[in-house]
């Protein structure tokens, strides 16, 4: 849940990068650490195994600017992509404000992506949040490898609602900002109306 | 949604600031933070230019929700103190009116039994301040009124966080 402070003149939201394991949900997040001024972004922080695999959470704090007056931060957070780290998943979900779904392109993730959406919609529910009326876009990553749907058998699989969607390649970066300014957008607007 | 959203103003901030820097001085901390549960910095009083405060507020709080999942494992409601002891300086991390979390940072010249017993009071007190800010947030959205300080934000001025 989004955090008002008038004495401070902020507000925070936080973002939720969801996705089966090794689909590039860290390396969106490395991506857009390396392309943020200095002063614009926090230390990014990634609690992970020694063989990278996120344990429970990365974690990156941006502060892209004011409007009207006031300071706006979006916190981006990660989940650990790997089926049995559920319960850290539940965890990090809560008090979202927006979601991003990383999906992963490759002909043979196409189970693992249409699970990982299942277990984000059952999460949700469970603490009481409905995907359908949330800020939530899709990012389609790894387009530059040769083994991979195309977007149409891909919006079957996994954007069925139609959400806004993004083709990437998070190592080379393309699409990554797309997609972030999009949630951000979404969050924004959405607080607009006073939930 | 499951809860309200959390919306801080100038009176109620004072109030909290007030109520941490005296505990500062009573328990003889070095700095004293206060997080909400989704990992946003509220407040921080004391030698806070010497931390990482955002970082800090993000891992506290999935500290709390961590040992809340390993409470619920156990058929507990939460543990609602959580110490961790380090060589020179120490963490006493504790849940507020179930919805923020107080973090006191102290080293020798203090005490464990000394920052629970001055914790356990200014608790109840925050507690009282949250209690308000809840039901102002939620007086707010019955009457569907927005919180939202910018009404008329437009898609320039998103695009201009960007540029």
């Amino acid at each position: 849940m989004s955090f008002i402070n008038y004495a401070s003149r902020e507000i925070n939201c936080k973002i939720v990068y969801y996705g089966p394991g090794l689909c590039g949900k860290t390396t969106n997040l490395q991506y857009i650490y390396q392309k943020t001024a200095p002063d614009a972004k926090g230390k990014m922080i990634s609690l992970a195994t020694e063989t990278e695999r996120t344990l429970f959470f990365d974690f990156l704090p941006l502060a892209l600017g004011e409007i009207r007056g006031f300071k706006t931060r979006f916190h981006l957070y990660t989940v650990p992509g790997q089926v049995f780290y559920d319960a850290s998943r539940k965890l990090i979900l809560k008090g979202v404000d927006g979601v991003v779904f990383v999906a992963d392109s490759q002909e043979e993730r196409t189970d693992a992506n249409c699970e990982s959406l299942d277990n984000l919609r059952g999460n949700l529910q469970e603490q009481g949040y409905d995907l359908d009326k949330l800020p939530y876009v899709v990012q389609y990553n790894k387009r530059d490898l040769n083994n991979i749907l195309s977007i149409e058998e891909l919006r079957r699989d996994v954007n069925p609602t139609n959400v806004p969607e993004f083709e990437a390649c998070a190592t080379t970066g393309e699409g990554v900002f797309e997609t972030l300014k999009a949630v951000a957008k979404l969050i924004l607007m959405d607080l607009k109306k006073g939930r | 949604m499951s809860t309200a959203q959390m919306v801080m103003y100038e009176e109620e901030f004072q109030k909290i600031n007030e109520i941490m820097n005296r505990l500062l001085k009573e328990a003889n901390a070095k700095v004293i933070f206060l997080v909400d549960k989704n990992g946003q910095l509220i407040s921080g009083v004391g030698e806070t230019e010497r931390f990482d405060t955002t970082s800090l507020a993000s891992l506290t709080a999935g500290n709390i929700a961590a040992t809340g999942g390993l409470a619920k494992l156990i058929g507990e409601k939460e543990f609602s103190i959580l110490f961790h002891e380090g060589e020179k300086d120490n963490l006493h991390i504790s849940i507020v009116g179930g919805r923020v979390i107080l973090v006191v940072l102290f080293d020798s010249r203090s005490s464990l039994g000394l920052v629970r017993l001055r914790v356990k009071k200014s608790s109840e007190e925050l507690s009282t301040i949250f209690e308000v800010l809840l039901k102002k947030a939620e007086d707010k959205e019955r009457r569907g009124v927005s919180d939202f300080p910018f009404a008329e934000i437009t898609d320039d001025d998103i695009d201009s966080l960007f540029s």
